[in-house]
């Protein structure tokens, strides 16, 4: 292979973090708007060669390792494998699509604004992408702390604290991360914070139920799981847009990819050991996200639970250990990042124009804007998993692995789509049908820079809902080798 | 060998410019190029150069280590004297014994740097302390500074008593004042050489202000000016952590695992304290004492593990924690009032201290990619080393959470709240860039912490 091969995940890194320092030195707001998108749109397209050369041999990964702090046992390593590529797309294809539609002169400081976006980028490329353990936990943490500053300038009314609560539960996370990579550090045999290094290590029981704790809570954190879920409805609230949908689209997928690239493979034996009691909370929590969306009149905060009951699908999916049940979660990780942006436009359109967030003073919007109303329906039925939407494939494979699982735990989870139908198609009659408020007399129509973006996330719901087989392809082998770890024990 | 006599020769030229000029400026330069003198012949018996042939009877050793440790002290004095010599300058009517007083106390650390025997311990203390007793009394007109010296006078009197106690008590059993003859010798801890042990780690604790000898500290670092606040919290906590390690090593090594609980309660309680109380200060330099307390917590884990991240980290953290600490510090002297308060909207009105400031914080905090992080990251590891105790770092852990909430109340005073009362500071150029200039380095030691570490 030619050299540009291995240098797609260090481009991945460094073009975000480049643009990003650019960005903040531009102090007119179109000029950093366009640098923004500028840099975004280099990396998407990186990101879209890169998987051209590697589709072709599963085994072929892209695989870079920079030497820095030898004496600490750490290497810069970076990969591009087939779990990792589905996400880098992702974030990848997110960013764009989120600078395009925020519009000029919304924030003020949009240097700062753009500046840390992009750093942000950097950051969740990275999470996904090490492979050193210290590496990881660096990303990991710098991923968050720009995302907190730009909730915290550009937020709603009460975004000190509540983007304050979110960084303090993430931190906590963090830091019993750091314990566990510790202590996995120090159990290597030579000393290091790679992850073939940590394959290799040789815990007893005792010793995994500790680490698998320490983990777990950072990651289920990260998602969130029920009960540590309090963080996020509130975050999602309170955080402007853009960042509301690179939180929800992009970020909770973290903790979900600790799970898939750290928790399982490096703990088998108590994965193995708690995974049933893990999946039955998460059901739980599942069906308590979705009973409060049904009652929720707030439509940031019926979306935000909405995308707790789904985060709780796919993690559980990944705790069955099964094959198909771990491919539906990589995908449906993939779709739901790009069904939820679909819903955060409309909610933003909504407020915007409105002011109005509660479901009950709106109605009527589909006479005044027919377009958005179709693109949302789409959406609408994306997120309730209808078939021919790109979730359906994910929760399909999903279901499929839990019933092979515990079919009385399948059917109990069944019960989540049922009522995600009654939360969403409820929101979309209140919402768009019915008699028109007074809150939504003049309300305008999507612009064409939206409809661009809308018709691109549908496309890609249609498309992906008919011939998921690509990402199939790109992540068989990868997950496979998850699945294979618990094949000896 | 080089420091000790540079210093204390420089202390005394300090009380010369007094006489020669009024001008405190040039009192001020000349300090600053004294602790750079110093700084350079320190460096330089590092490299092998030594101007000093004097027998001590190996009671003064320099190894590179304690070099290292001198050189991380200096270079933060020297970081010191560049961002709050012009608030020096206006305490006290003559700089230049401030200036003076401040190089003895530097001489005092430097022989802490090498001791190899308990005599020489006291006597490094006691330099260190003496001077700090007045500089913590130099507002005469001010009443709670004349409190705060009479206070720190008191009890510093009261635990260098119980220091000389235990080394009586450890003299008595052992026979000789040399750290190795303590460690010496066959058989368990004798009665009398745990006495003595426990002894000098009260006085120590003390001297670190680790919970349960902490109840001046607040008092003192509140009411003393706050320039000489900010060199009481990092450069002197240093040399009295540098001191306890160093002793505990060398004297106590060998019974590691009969006094490792003790220090282990002794971490647990300064590391809760310190934070949990820090959370309800209003102020910012009450706030700074108590978090001073809580950071020592950290440090003590350094000296509970003994191992080569101990020491290591202990060495990363005299540099994060002092350079972040005396930045915030030097900001904070420009204020009049000290409230968190008064920080609401400050980066709007000067963006690049409030950058510097808040690496300086995120630091603080052990956040990644600052050097804080990595400090508080080796601290980490050399207690899970050890294996038995993954319960402290888990405590060391959650006061860590619990300290980003009072840290982070000024990051949002700063950048998230808009100014309510208009508030007059000026900061000189030549100020602005020496902070930048400390956070810039926080951020390097963030990113390649063996740059120091690899010292070692």
């Amino acid at each position: 292979m030619f050299a540009a091969f291995d240098n797609f995940p260090a481009l991945l890194i460094w073009l975000p973090l480049a643009g990003g320092l650019i960005s903040f030195f531009i102090q007119s707001e179109k000029g950093a708007r366009a640098a923004a998108i500028i840099f975004s749109l280099l990396t998407m397209g990186v990101m879209m060669t890169s998987l051209f050369f590697t589709t072709m041999e599963y085994n072929a990964y892209s695989q870079v390792s920079y030497v820095w702090l030898p004496g600490l046992g750490s290497s810069f390593g970076l990969i591009l494998d087939g779990l990792t590529r589905v996400l880098c797309l992702l974030t990848a294809l997110v960013f764009p699509m989120v600078f395009l539609l925020v519009p000029g002169n919304r924030y003020p400081n949009a240097n700062r604004f753009y500046g840390l976006m992009l750093l942000a980028q950097c950051g969740l490329m990275g999470v996904f992408m090490a492979t050193d353990a210290l590496v990881f936990y660096l990303f990991w943490e710098l991923a968050l702390i720009p995302v907190y500053f730009l909730a915290s300038i550009w937020g709603g009314e009460k975004r000190i604290r509540a983007t304050f609560k979110f960084f303090i539960y993430t931190f906590v996370g963090s830091l019993f991360l750091l314990i566990g990579i510790l202590y996995m550090y120090l159990k290597t045999s030579n000393a290091s914070f790679s992850l073939v290094a940590f394959y290799n290590v040789k815990l007893s029981n005792i010793e995994q139920y500790w680490m698998f704790l320490l983990f777990f809570i950072a990651f289920a954190i990260k998602m969130p799981i029920f009960p540590l879920h309090t963080w996020q409805p509130e975050a999602y609230e309170q955080a402007p847009t853009p960042v509301t949908m690179v939180l929800s689209a992009v970020m909770v997928k973290m903790g979900l990819f600790g799970l898939l690239r750290w928790l399982l493979p490096l703990f088998p034996v108590a994965v193995k050991e708690f995974n049933t009691g893990i999946i039955v909370m998460i059901v739980i929590g599942m069906l308590y996200a979705s009973l409060v969306a049904i009652n929720q009149d707030n439509i940031k905060r019926l979306i935000a639970y909405s995308s707790i009951a789904h985060i709780g699908l796919m993690a559980a999916g990944a705790f069955t250990l099964k094959h198909a049940a771990l491919n539906g979660a990589v995908l449906q990780m993939f779709s739901h990042g790009i069904n939820i942006m679909a819903l955060w436009i409309v909610a933003d359109l909504v407020e915007k124009q409105t002011g109005v967030t509660s479901i009950s003073k709106l109605g009527g919007i589909a006479r005044k804007a027919p377009v958005l109303t179709i693109f949302l329906v789409i959406a609408a039925f994306a997120n309730i998993a209808l078939p021919l939407t790109n979730a359906f494939v994910g929760e399909f494979m999903i279901f499929n692995g839990l019933y092979q699982f515990r079919p009385w735990i399948a059917a109990l989870a069944g019960l989540s789509i049922i009522f995600s139908a009654v939360y969403t198609l409820n929101m979309i009659k209140n919402v768009f049908y019915g008699e028109a408020g007074d809150a939504v007399e003049g309300f305008a129509d999507i612009n064409k820079t939206q409809a661009m973006v809308l018709t691109v996330i549908t496309g890609l719901i249609l498309f992906f809902g008919v011939y998921p087989d690509p990402f199939f392809k790109m992540m068989y082998e990868t997950v496979g080798l998850i699945v294979n770890r618990y094949v000896t024990i | 060998m080089n420091a000790i006599i540079l210093s204390a020769l420089w202390g005394v030229l300090m009380m010369y410019t007094g006489f020669a000029t009024k001008n405190t400026r040039i009192v001020s330069a000349v300090a600053v190029l004294g602790v750079l003198a110093v700084f350079v012949v320190n460096w330089m018996e590092y490299l092998g150069i030594s101007f000093f042939d004097i027998d001590t009877r190996s009671m003064l050793v320099y190894n590179g280590f304690g070099l290292i440790f001198n050189a991380v002290v200096l270079f933060s004095t020297l970081l010191y004297f560049l961002l709050s010599g012009s608030d020096i300058e206006k305490s006290g009517r003559t700089p230049s014994d401030l200036y003076a007083l401040l190089f003895f106390i530097l001489s005092g650390i430097s022989i802490i740097a090498g001791f190899k025997s308990l005599l020489m311990l006291f006597i490094g203390i006691e330099i260190i302390s003496i001077p700090l007793y007045v500089l913590a009394g130099s507002d005469k007109s001010n009443l709670k500074s004349n409190e705060a010296a009479l206070k720190y006078f008191l009890m510093g009197s009261f635990s260098t008593g119980i220091m000389l106690m235990g080394i009586a008590f450890l003299y008595g059993d052992a026979g000789t004042f040399y750290l190795e003859g303590i460690n010496a010798g066959l058989g368990a801890l004798s009665p009398m050489k745990a006495i003595g042990m426990v002894l000098l780690l009260a006085s120590m604790s003390f001297k670190v202000s680790a919970a349960p000898f902490h109840f001046w500290t607040p008092d003192v670092y509140d009411g003393s000016p706050t320039v000489f606040t900010s060199f009481m919290a990092t450069i002197v906590k240093a040399a009295g952590f540098f001191a306890f390690l160093k002793l505990f090593e060398t004297a106590f090594g060998k019974f590691q695992s009969d006094w490792q609980v003790l220090m282990a309660v002794v971490a647990t309680l300064t590391l809760l304290v310190g934070n949990i109380t820090a959370v309800f200060q209003q102020s910012v330099k009450r706030m700074l004492s108590y978090s001073s307390i809580a950071q020592a917590g950290f440090m003590v884990l350094g000296v509970f593990a003994l191992n080569i991240f101990a020491k290591q980290g202990m060495i990363l953290y005299f540099a994060a924690y002092g350079i972040a600490t005396i930045g915030i510090f030097g900001v904070l002297t420009k204020f009049d009032d000290h409230s968190i308060d008064a920080f609401n909207g400050f980066a709007k009105k000067h963006p690049l201290v409030a950058f510097s400031m808040l690496i300086c914080i995120l630091s603080l905090a052990g956040i990644p990619l600052t050097a804080g992080f990595f400090a508080k990251y080796y601290m980490l590891l050399a207690v899970i080393k050890d294996g038995n105790f993954l319960w402290l770092a888990i405590v060391a852990i959650l006061s860590a959470a619990i300290s980003v909430y009072y840290y982070f109340r000024v990051i949002q005073a700063m950048y998230f709240k808009e100014a309510t009362v208009e508030q007059h500071v000026a900061f000189a150029p030549a100020f602005r860039i020496t902070l930048l200039i400390a956070a810039v380095l926080l951020l390097v030691l963030g990113i390649h912490p063996d740059l120091l570490t690899g010292l070692l």
